[in-house]
């Protein structure tokens, strides 16, 4: 398409990005619309305020910590290359091709997507969830009538299954062995047909 | 219907409860049964020839001595005292009353959860009608005839059609617009047009002796048992989160569905009195099809504009501003009635239309009154229909005729299912997620038939010879649908709906992430924005924002997602009361709690398999569920079901309030490591960000933040008093113990190593602030960086004045 084109040719550095990324031409096109179209001021930039603006994530009980996410190297401002490398993550994997191990990994892989899940939980990235933190989460998650006494249940329950060093808290590894398979594939193709 | 669960001290509690719901119960059903046997003698006077209202005199009647009477034989009537004048009343007494009973019965069905659960609300109100039907039949009544052609068309149907119309959540409708119409339009088409000619061909044997039946009599009546009201199923598909797509195709359905038969309806009454009908007739029948359908639609465009274009200056008649809304819609209904055109499709269009804009002109109160009254209106018109619809199969004399009966329930159902499968094997290359073969089936099993079927087939016109069969056969296939259809869907739709992990394998750590990464993965869809066919959407977005809102609206801003979102739930009241009452509670966060959540670890709990058990329980039950089950799912009897999001808004208000507040509290002295910047922030903040004053907020009030030299700053407690206000509140406090994060530039402190440094911070505390409204944003408020969320109002009470910096 002819504004595909010239679109990306507003981008700069845009084939590093693809191919860092993954995404295709039309795919990068369509998001830097949506940047476009949440960077209301035009600066270039997006700051927290911009994702606030977005009527459903602030319906969503972790939205505040998914725009965290997008902040997380410290900056408060989010430029279109960091906007569309977090959400590679969420890129169906191709998990059918033999993957060469002396390439790095793939910016959409399980692990990336689950590391980006972990750090959703450990706002202080200590590399560690900690009980405190889970049981944050999961406030956020129930509704309003569960018990403080059932959510430190839950939450002791949850570190006891994982735990496996006895840390009283959740690491990178322990998380990784979760079986989560199902969530992450189901859930990816929603993104994909968008 | 889920509230909050206060524990009932003890089995003592519950013995009262039930007590107590008991004699509720029995007292509903006395004065139900009360009130029908009120109608009954009140009924029978329609049945006495009309004599003079009976009289009771107090004087002797007085004849005057000897003079001359003008009329010898008229009887001088004296000054009636005490009179009863029935029949004057009569028929909206009994209408009335019917209501009431019939909303008496809806309590006493809600009183008993399980009842409503298994059965649809359908299903009881024929049960009532039944019921007082019999007990009518066995009086030996007659039910008034109030239910002809005009009454229903005119005063029964718009109701009805416009709760449809308005309650659509427009925005899955839009996005499928495409497939809910070819359901809803083809297949009803299809339906009526393959019934109507299995049926005809059944007539031609003789054996049936039905075979006075032309085909243009088959086709009405096929046409009118082609109306498909699947609301009933709705609410099965919502406890079990059904796909938005079927959703919204069975919601679609039952409103399109019901605009297509009303003209299928109109066009076969009068072909039917054709004796011959040529091909031309045909060609002008789809003709008109098209006509009727596209002028209803432009005629409800017309008209829910202008009515938008009102409601702009209704600021100073606030309290006649519903009037508008309705007023407009049945004005529409009435013009389009006027020219034959479709006017469900005008009333439906014009609601639509409406919502958008009006929702934002209007005072709130003003928002709540119409939905309101557009859900009892269409409540009581239904409630009636089904009503009648069970009185009249008792009462009424039926002729029933088994061959033709059982065929057109076959039928039905045949052309119901074929035409599902046919249809999805079209339209599914267009899709970008394909219907699979469950999906179908519960599309073919919501061809539940209701209301509108039976006032139709009800109120055909008497030419039609064999009128009492049509009606025997339509009540017959609406009871099999409502009753045995609507029944079974649960249990059959849990069935069929095998959960995609065997619960109790699951783990509790499964079960919790998985919800996180759902809710991660929704939010980033959220924040990729709509893609794929959205063309026109795009397009018609963006002529939204430059013309038709700046017409439509009045003090237009740019379009406010998080306050109209606010405005929607009806939760800007909450946040003046959360805020008015939280000025009045108590002081400083308690550091204490603060230390203790992170000492030492407890002794490791044990946990039995009934623990576990109970926490995939409190898991399942409680957890929130993705965002497109929480706010779109509406059903016909009940309002929105916007609960969770108010509970997760309110509670994102609270802690940014307590994180705000809390501010002002922190001294340098506070322990963690990692806070060194976030006390001279934190001071250093307040007096920027109060800078943001009396924005020109509709209906808000100056938005600055409680300024922390106040001292008036006061932690709240949760909202509501709701069961654990005490523990979360505090350790909600710990972790608001965080600095919030100031994006903007110039108050650039560090914020990265603030960011980092939080302990049992919760990302919810910083980020909000930033999330403020942007709507607020006028382009000239460049400047102001520093976030403020706009609902948090500044008491007017307080008497300290936001500094501006």
């Amino acid at each position: 398409m002819g504004s595909t084109n010239s679109t990306l040719s507003k981008i700069p550095n845009v084939e590093e990005l693809m191919r860092e990324t993954g995404f295709s031409p039309a795919h990068i096109v369509r998001l830097y619309d949506r940047f476009e179209s949440l960077d209301k001021e035009k600066t270039g930039h997006l700051r927290p305020e911009d994702f606030g603006a977005i009527n459903r994530l602030a319906m969503n009980p972790i939205g505040d910590r998914i725009i965290g996410a997008f902040f997380s190297s410290g900056q408060d401002t989010v430029d279109f290359h960091s906007f569309v490398r977090i959400l590679a993550h969420f890129r169906p994997a191709e998990n059918n091709r033999p993957r060469d191990p002396s390439l790095p990994e793939p910016v959409n892989s399980r692990i990336s997507k689950l590391k980006f899940a972990f750090q959703l939980y450990d706002l202080d990235k200590d590399g560690k969830i900690s009980r405190a933190e889970l049981l944050q989460v999961l406030r956020s998650m129930m509704e309003m009538q569960v018990t403080e006494e059932q959510l430190e249940s839950i939450a002791d329950r949850t570190i006891q299954e994982a735990d496996l060093d006895r840390d009283d808290a959740i690491s990178f590894e322990e998380f990784r062995k979760v079986p989560l398979g199902d969530t992450l594939t189901l859930t990816q193709q929603r993104v994909a047909s968008k | 219907m889920r509230g909050i669960s206060h524990p009932t001290s003890g089995a003592v509690g519950e013995f009262f409860s039930k007590r107590l719901s008991m004699t509720m119960k029995l007292a509903v059903y006395f004065l139900t049964t009360g009130l029908t046997l009120l109608t009954l003698p009140c009924g029978s006077f329609t049945e006495v020839p009309s004599k003079p209202s009976g009289t009771v005199t107090v004087l002797p009647p007085v004849h005057p001595a000897g003079g001359p009477q003008a009329f010898p034989n008229a009887e001088k009537s004296d000054l009636p005292v005490f009179a009863m004048n029935y029949s004057r009343i009569q028929v909206p007494f009994e209408i009335t009353l019917w209501v009431l009973l019939a909303s008496f019965a809806k309590i006493g069905f809600h009183i008993y959860h399980k009842v409503t659960f298994w059965v649809p609300e359908s299903c009881l109100l024929i049960s009532i009608g039944l019921m007082v039907g019999a007990i009518m039949h066995a009086v030996h009544e007659e039910p008034p005839s109030v239910l002809s052609y005009n009454i229903f068309f005119l005063y029964i149907l718009p109701p009805m059609v416009l709760d449809s119309g308005y309650f659509m959540p427009t925005r899955p409708f839009f996005e499928n617009i495409g497939t809910v119409l070819w359901f809803a339009v083809v297949g009803t088409l299809w339906n009526s047009i393959g019934v109507g000619m299995s049926l005809y061909g059944v007539c031609q044997i003789g054996a049936l002796e039905v075979q006075d039946i032309n085909l243009q009599e088959n086709l009405l009546f096929a046409s009118i048992i082609s109306a498909v009201d699947p609301v009933a199923v709705l609410n099965v598909f919502e406890d079990v989160s059904v796909n938005e797509q079927l959703y919204i195709v069975v919601f679609g359905e039952s409103l399109f569905s019901d605009a297509v038969t009303v003209v299928l309806y109109n066009m076969f009454t009068f072909v039917a009195e054709m004796p011959v009908v040529e091909t031309v007739d045909v060609f002008l029948g789809v003709a008109k099809f098209f006509v009727v359908g596209l002028g209803g639609l432009a005629f409800g465009l017309v008209f829910g504009f202008v009515a938008s274009f009102t409601t702009r200056f209704t600021s100073n008649v606030r309290e006649i501003e519903p009037l508008f809304i309705f007023m407009y819609s049945y004005l529409a209904y009435l013009v389009a009635e006027l020219f034959n055109i479709s006017s469900i499709m005008a009333i439906v269009t014009c609601a639509l239309t409406m919502k958008y804009y009006v929702e934002e002109n209007v005072t709130q109160r003003s928002c709540t009154t119409i939905r309101h009254v557009v859900k009892m209106l269409s409540s009581i018109s239904e409630t009636l229909i089904f009503f009648f619809l069970g009185v009249v199969t008792i009462t009424t004399e039926h002729e029933w005729n088994w061959g033709y009966i059982l065929f057109t329930l076959l039928f039905a159902f045949l052309w119901r299912g074929l035409g599902i499968l046919v249809l999805t094997q079209i339209i599914n290359p267009f899709r970008t997620i394909p219907f699979n073969f469950k999906d179908q089936f519960m599309l073919g099993y919501s061809g539940l038939r209701g209301a509108v079927t039976f006032a139709l087939v009800f109120t055909l016109p008497d030419h039609i010879v064999r009128k009492k069969l049509f009606v025997t056969a339509t009540i017959c296939i609406i009871l099999f649908t409502v009753f045995i259809q609507g029944i079974s869907i649960r249990p059959l739709v849990e069935f069929i709906n095998v959960r995609r992990t065997n619960r109790n394998l699951d783990t509790i750590n499964v079960e919790v992430h998985s919800r996180l990464m759902e809710h991660a993965i929704a939010g980033i869809e959220d924040i990729c924005g709509q893609w794929g066919h959205y063309y026109w959407k795009d397009k018609f977005m963006k002529f939204n924002n430059q013309i038709l809102r700046k017409i439509l609206i009045k003090d237009n801003q740019a379009e406010s997602s998080i306050v109209a979102l606010y405005k929607k739930l009806e939760l800007q009241n909450a946040m003046e009361i959360l805020d008015t009452v939280s000025e009045g509670t108590s002081t400083a966060p308690s550091v204490i709690s603060l230390r203790k959540e992170k000492g030492p670890g407890k002794p490791k709990r044990k946990f039995v398999a009934a623990d576990l058990r109970k926490m995939h329980d409190i898991l399942s039950k409680n957890m929130y569920k993705i965002r497109q089950q929480t706010t779109e799912y509406t059903t016909k009897h009940s309002l929105p079901n916007d609960s969770h999001t108010k509970e997760i808004l309110i509670r994102r208000h609270g802690t940014i309030r307590r994180s705000l507040r809390l501010r002002s509290f922190q001294s340098p002295t506070l322990s963690g490591g990692g806070y060194p910047s976030a006390p001279r922030s934190r001071i250093g903040q307040p007096s920027r960000s109060s800078s943001r004053v009396s924005l020109p907020l509709r209906r808000l009030d100056t938005l600055t933040e409680v300024s922390s030299s106040a001292g008036v700053d006061l932690v709240d407690e949760r909202s509501g008093g709701r069961g654990r206000a005490g523990g979360r509140g505090k350790s909600r406090l710990n972790s608001s113990s965080s600095d919030s994060r100031v994006p903007a530039p110039p108050c650039h402190f560090d914020s990265s190593e603030v960011f980092h440094g939080n302990r049992d911070s919760m990302p919810e505390q910083e980020e909000p602030l930033s999330l403020s409204v942007t709507w607020a944003e006028e382009p000239s408020d460049h400047d102001d960086s520093s976030t403020q969320n706009p609902l948090l109002r500044r008491p007017r009470w307080n008497p300290v004045k936001p500094k501006n910096p």
